[in-house]
């Protein structure tokens, strides 16, 4: 039963490090969304049908839409989608970042108590999902969408700026 | 209701049957007919011992839906191109002969209106050279046309094609279709940036922009059947349309105000999922050069006109399923005809119109396809969520409340329909022909 779980992790894993070296922005943005798929994958595993489709409806998707239209639209040219290692300084900035979130996050897992001793698998249905969803858990769904709003809208606001003098494609 | 089942046969069968709620599963009480493909499925799979039989079933399952889809494929090819033909005033495809034999030559090439016509084009599909453009990128030109298929595919699973007859019984299964769905985009836009081709690539973006923009009002417009059947499941929305009104108005959405609307804006979404004409502009042949598509050939070509009708097969199914009243038969005293019989004419109808469609409509202009899924098909769809909500208010309470919700739904829908119509052609119209009487 653990096996499929480590062959699901290993994989999700393997594509987003392949992912993050590779310079073709292009082939990275699609083994993200490889990465996506994998973690559907164990959501799936996991027995949460809904969250699983619901996953691979929003990130494989329209996110990679997103990623997609992001990586082609900033981009002048073809040979412009190679990226560079950038300074030392900048890859320095961005382990440090990653290594404080990565710290919190197993911070937060090994100060959990998980329960070891098995229990039965909780069977929800998406009806039961759904009236949660909309009754104990409304406000935060409210939240939620409320978010996500305001992130379409900074987007929409970068992205319609008017690109005559083309500060940020400069470079 | 004349039971045929052959009592020998039929008591064998329900000895060889295993209840597993994944796969077909039948009840004794069924007509020959209606049972026929799940005693065939038992015939070949319950030799096996128990361990290995869903395995067995699932497989048979698979192998069903190639060989049926497959098949459909190929004869959908033709008929396209002969209603083509017939709607063009010329007679299509009607020269491809059935092989000669040594031993039978007196007969000569019989031509049957050209029925050979599509393993001719499957013959010329394999035999073609497979060109791979210089700069191309290999591995993704390759992977696009295995992957839309892929995924076209996965959409089939999950429809009820028959009364036992669903490969995949899922809690969420509209919802595991529409993601299964929503992943040929990606396959698309890959197909036109692994080509190296600019057409290719501003078909791609072209296809990314259609392609979302459309996904809204199909998403939205099957919401209101959500709602009203109280599930998910594919086959659970086939059951909330069983029976009929005063025994001759079968209970499916379809004939309902919201239902009605939803299944138009449905089709006309599933229209443009899958790049049909008049929406077909990600490949769009006089601008575009066929856009993602001009770069492949042999059968990586043919795997893409596979996909398109695959999508095409499996949308006009969730449109029968969701709106259609599934495998259901239109007329109590029609029932004695086996189910997938009804869900085969169902679909085939909506597929005649889909091309009778593309034989029809001028293409649109990227602008004017965009602007009609913004502003006309998303706001239309909102408002059919709405109205679905009122329908269902008003269907608690008295008889009366009840025959009123008619002309209150079908109000509702329709007049902001006729005012958005008139608000976005109030430009363009009325239309002078200068040049044509």
């Amino acid at each position: 039963m653990i096996l499929p779980l480590v062959i699901i992790a290993l994989l999700t894993i393997a594509v987003a490090a392949i992912a993050m070296t590779l310079r073709n922005l292009i082939h990275s943005a699609l083994l993200l969304i490889g990465s996506w798929a994998g973690i559907a994958a164990f959501y799936f595993w996991a027995g949460a049908e809904f969250a699983a489709f619901a996953q691979v409806l929003v990130y494989v998707g329209a996110v990679s839409m997103v990623v997609l239209f992001a990586v082609l639209l900033t981009r002048r040219s073809r040979a412009d989608l190679e990226v560079a290692p950038d300074a030392i300084g900048r890859g320095l900035g961005a382990m440090l970042a990653g290594g404080a979130v990565l710290g919190v996050l197993f911070g937060a897992v090994f100060a959990t108590r998980l329960d070891v001793a098995p229990t039965a698998a909780p069977t929800a249905s998406v009806r039961a999902i759904g009236q949660q969803l909309m009754g104990a858990h409304a406000a935060s769904l409210l939240v939620v969408g409320v978010i996500l709003t305001v992130a379409l809208l900074g987007a929409v606001v970068i992205a319609s700026t008017d690109r005559e003098g083309g500060k940020e494609d400069a470079r | 209701m004349s039971v045929v089942v052959v009592a020998t046969s039929a008591s064998e069968w329900t000895a060889l049957r295993v209840v597993d709620s994944l796969a077909l599963v039948a009840t004794a009480t069924d007509r020959f007919l209606e049972c026929a493909p799940v005693m065939l499925r038992d015939a070949v799979t319950g030799l096996l011992p128990d361990p290995w039989r869903w395995i067995a079933n699932g497989l048979f399952a698979i192998v069903a839906i190639f060989a049926v889809f497959g098949l459909l494929f190929a004869f959908l090819t033709l008929a396209e191109r002969k209603i083509l033909g017939r709607v063009q005033n010329r007679p299509g495809p009607n020269r491809a002969p059935t092989p000669t034999f040594p031993f039978a030559k007196f007969l000569g090439k019989i031509r049957t209106y050209g029925l050979a016509q599509p393993f001719a084009d499957g013959v010329k599909a394999l035999t073609k050279e497979d060109i791979v453009p210089d700069g191309a990128d290999k591995v993704l030109h390759f992977l696009a046309p295995v992957a839309l298929l892929a995924f076209a595919t996965l959409t089939l699973v999950v429809i009820p094609f028959g009364r036992n007859l669903v490969a995949l019984q899922l809690d969420a299964a509209v919802l595991y279709f529409f993601a299964a769905g929503a992943a040929t985009e990606l396959a698309v836009f890959m197909a036109g940036w692994a080509s190296r081709n600019k057409y290719s690539l501003l078909a791609a973006m072209r296809a990314l922009a259609q392609l979302i923009s459309y996904e809204l009002p199909l998403l939205l417009s099957w919401v209101p059947v959500v709602m009203i059947a109280g599930s998910l499941s594919t086959v659970a929305i086939v059951e909330a349309q069983a029976g009929w009104k005063f025994g001759f108005i079968p209970h499916w959405h379809v004939l309902t105000p919201w239902g009605f609307a939803g299944f138009v804006i449905f089709m006309v979404a599933a229209l443009a999922e899958s790049n049909r004409s008049p929406f077909d502009l990600p490949e769009a042949e006089s601008e575009l050069i066929a856009g993602h598509l001009t770069e492949y050939s042999g059968f990586k070509y043919a795997f893409f006109f596979m996909a398109e009708y695959f999508g095409m097969c499996a949308l006009s199914g969730m449109a029968v399923t969701l709106f259609l009243g599934g495998w259901r038969a239109p007329l109590p005293f029609l029932e004695f005809i086996p189910s997938y019989a009804w869900f085969g004419a169902k679909l085939l109808a909506l597929i005649l119109g889909f091309m009778w469609i593309r034989a029809t409509f001028p293409r649109l202009r990227i602008d004017q396809l965009t602007r009609f899924s913004w502003k006309f098909l998303v706001p239309l769809a909102l408002i059919n969520l709405g109205n679905t909500v009122v329908w269902a208010l008003m269907s608690g309470g008295s008889p009366a409340l009840a025959l009123a919700r008619w002309p209150v739904c079908a109000a509702i829908i329709v007049v902001p329909f006729v005012w958005l119509g008139r608000a976005q052609s109030a430009s363009y119209a009325p239309r002078t022909y200068r040049y044509a009487a």
